[in-house]
């Protein structure tokens, strides 16, 4: 036991003496919040568009004053002609242009009709469509001012409630997403890097050869990332109560409960790749590319799953961090109990069992 | 010259000879940018919806046809009371939960008036505001149907109506992995320059060979030219193949914009990000250590160059950080030729930053290089 614990004190101080890897440790889970929390949003706010009107009359400059007026859209500049408008759209940051036609209110009140053209730059398409549809609502209601409101017969209403996030927040997807992403991270890559790396300098044979388990030498490799990853789940919760207003509605203690159980996940995917791969390099790409990359995609907090063809969402189900993202979700956000994530429990617990047995198979403890 | 020859011949036999980093190199771009445009779509379609029906009469039920036939919603299941129905949420096999009150074909006939529920799952806000959005278009579609079913339609239009005519430039059906395409291989190109050449100078260092090199007469620029012209040919090589390979034979996209601008971009583009990686090696004693720094910075860079995420909508701190971030022009000017077709003097600006980036980074790694420790 005392050998073990000076093995983990050992670890420790390979980790807290290189302060290049103390900032990816520590730095990125705080970045990645703080961009996620503040910068990033899937929302489309403040988007530039350019008004073409050949009218200029009462109806036209209303119009133009209600799309002002909205967040969504800051208007850019006015056109003269239609030639302007491609111009536009080549030098880059105009997303929508609003034209109206000569004599738009004349038309509208004698004839009652009268044409706008919205032309987006859909080379976006997702923001292409979105400001068209804002656009085509901000021009009803003021078609609705214009009819000034008569009732319509056999009208239906709704009633649209928002659950569990009434703000519309993109946080509240974002944040379990970058706990998986940085509770992988910290203990896929560093583990295995860190094992590689005895092995490429050769301290591995040295430690092999020593009186000591071969398997605690590996064992308290782990137990400094377990423990940092600890300490980097605590502060993501922190920073994300705090600084982002998101409320944990369920059990603290089940969050870290299940959290720990994707950790030793982690490690042990750390431990495999660690186990077939005999230089940093490979390790590294290996984790990097066939790791992270699928994380990111496949968890399904940056892009929706369902979504995906068939074959990517199977091989969704064979990352840890989807599971993991479910649940999650599942105790802070909706703040259910274990009842109604077994499932999800019980899936990470049998990767975890499978990951293990195969390292273990394939740890050798004699060299070449 | 002579000397540089060697160098090149012995870093490119250097690349070529590691088996196992060439398909990292080479295979792995192609792959990635085979199945991240797939994965990568944030078009909102497929919402599940729960229906609780609690009136069961013709109307309803032409409601709800309506709604399922819309091709935008996925029946998950119905359900006899809300309770019922809000379990299917928690569960995650629904997004969205209608409720049609009792009486709903009654109130609206007698009434002239009726309100239906909806509740929807917001933990994704972009994905519950278009569904809830799209739910009541549809609500709203149905609802002109029974109004034209029961009132004689006048002649002429009796209320002012705007039309609106709206039509997307550029990519006219709204084909989402046009725009994710060139983006994904601007990073891709990317992240292969900067991993390989900062990971490859502090291998030297790490293994005791650039001792060597230091104390052969072999001058600086020599020697960071040496490592800095094998990476720049791969990323020319990779984003070739990158767009004429898989961007036009698999997704068929046909870049529009001139080819000239483009590489003369990119190549520019190249030097200046091989300068970060020189510049992130000099600052590194060992592998983990280089692959920590630059994944830190991939990281930030990667999220804040508007690949995923609009930049307009980021506040004006966010949006300093972005124009301080190379990724963000090569993406944009990527865009821009690709698919808009635009030229030289649309991306004029776009060519000085990059050129000040290039000096920046260069400049600051070769008088932080030493041949001496």
């Amino acid at each position: 036991m005392k050998q073990f614990l000076t093995f983990v004190r050992k670890e420790f101080y390979h980790v807290f003496r290189d302060s290049k890897t103390m900032l990816m440790l520590f730095g990125l889970p705080i970045a990645q919040i703080t961009l996620f929390g503040f910068a990033l949003t899937n929302e489309i706010k403040d988007s530039k568009i350019v008004i073409c009107d050949y009218a200029k009359d009462e109806a036209s400059q209303q119009i133009t004053y209600k799309l002002a007026a909205s967040n969504n859209f800051s208007i850019e500049e006015s056109l003269l002609s239609h030639q302007q408008i491609e111009e536009a759209f080549k030098a880059g940051k105009i997303k929508l242009a609003v034209v109206f036609p000569v004599n738009f209110t004349y038309d509208l009140l004698h004839l009652n009709t009268a044409q706008v053209q919205l032309i987006a730059d859909a080379a976006d398409p997702n923001t292409g469509s979105t400001l068209t549809t804002y656009a085509t609502s901000i021009i009803r209601d003021y078609q609705q001012d214009v009819l000034q409101s008569k009732s319509l017969p056999l009208s239906i209403t709704t009633e649209i409630r928002m659950l569990y996030n009434p703000e519309l927040k993109g946080v509240t997807n974002f944040v379990p997403g970058v706990m998986a992403l940085v509770l992988m991270l910290v203990c896929v890559l560093m583990t295995s890097v860190s094992i590689v790396k005895e092995k490429e300098m050769g301290t591995m044979e040295v430690l092999l050869v020593s009186p000591f388990n071969p398997f605690l030498v590996i064992l308290s490799k782990a137990v400094p990332y377990f423990a940092l990853s600890l300490i980097n789940l605590s502060v993501i919760l922190l920073l994300s109560v705090f600084l982002l207003d998101m409320p944990i509605n369920g059990s603290v203690v089940l969050l870290f409960a299940e959290s720990s159980l994707l950790i030793v996940t982690s490690l042990a995917l750390g431990l495999l790749i660690s186990n077939s791969t005999a230089s940093q390099q490979t390790a590294m790409l290996l984790s990097l590319m066939g790791l992270l990359v699928p994380t990111m995609l496949f968890t399904g907090f940056m892009f929706p799953l369902e979504n995906m063809p068939m074959p990517l969402q199977v091989i969704a189900n064979l990352v840890p961090a989807k599971w993991y993202y479910i649940i999650v979700k599942s105790i802070m956000i909706k703040g259910l109990g274990f009842s109604s994530i077994w499932k999800e429990t019980l899936i990470l617990v049998g990767m975890t069992t499978f990951l293990l047995v195969v390292s273990f198979k394939k740890f050798k403890i004699r060299l070449g | 010259m002579r000397t540089l020859k060697f160098l090149l011949r012995k870093e490119f036999r250097q690349i070529f000879r590691n088996k196992s980093l060439l398909p990292v190199i080479f295979v792995m771009p192609i792959i990635q940018l085979l199945i991240m445009p797939l994965a990568a779509d944030y078009e909102v379609k497929n919402i599940n919806i729960s229906i609780v029906d609690h009136d069961h009469s013709p109307y309803s039920q032409k409601l709800i046809s309506k709604i399922i036939a819309s091709g935008y919603f996925r029946l998950s299941d119905y359900s006899n009371s809300f309770n019922q129905a809000f379990e299917q949420i928690e569960k995650d096999n629904s997004d969205l939960v209608l409720e049609i009150p009792k009486d709903f074909e009654r109130n609206l006939i007698r009434e002239n008036t009726q309100q239906l529920y909806i509740a929807v799952n917001a933990i994704n806000g972009t994905k519950a505001n278009l569904g809830g959005a799209y739910l009541n278009r549809l609500i709203q579609d149905y609802n002109a149907d029974i109004r034209t079913e029961w009132i004689q339609p006048q002649r002429y239009n009796a209320s002012p109506t705007i039309q609106i005519a709206s039509s997307n430039w550029f990519n006219t059906y709204l084909n989402y992995s046009f725009f994710m395409v060139p983006g994904i291989l601007a990073f891709l190109v990317t992240m292969v320059g900067a991993y390989m050449c900062s990971l490859n100078i502090v291998k030297e260092k790490e293994v005791g060979t650039i001792e060597q090199i230091n104390v052969t007469p072999i001058k600086k620029h020599h020697f960071i030219l040496g490592k800095l012209i094998p990476f720049w040919v791969i990323g020319m090589f990779v984003f070739s193949v990158g767009l004429f390979g898989v961007g036009r034979l698999v997704y068929g996209i046909v870049p529009i914009g001139s080819m000239g601008s483009l590489y003369a971009f990119l190549s520019l583009y190249l030097i200046a990000l091989l300068g970060l990686g020189l510049l992130i090696s000099t600052y590194s004693d060992t592998q983990q250590q280089a692959m920590s720094i630059a994944f830190f910075f991939m990281m930030i860079f990667l999220l804040m160059s508007g690949l995923f995420t609009s930049i307009d909508s980021m506040p004006e701190w966010a949006k300093v950080i972005a124009q301080l971030n190379p990724v963000t022009y090569f993406i944009e000017v990527m865009r821009m030729v690709v698919l808009k077709g635009s030229g030289f003097s649309d991306i004029k600006y776009h060519f000085l930053i990059i050129c000040g980036f290039a000096i920046f980074f260069n400049g600051w790694a070769i008088l932080n290089y030493k041949k001496t420790s």
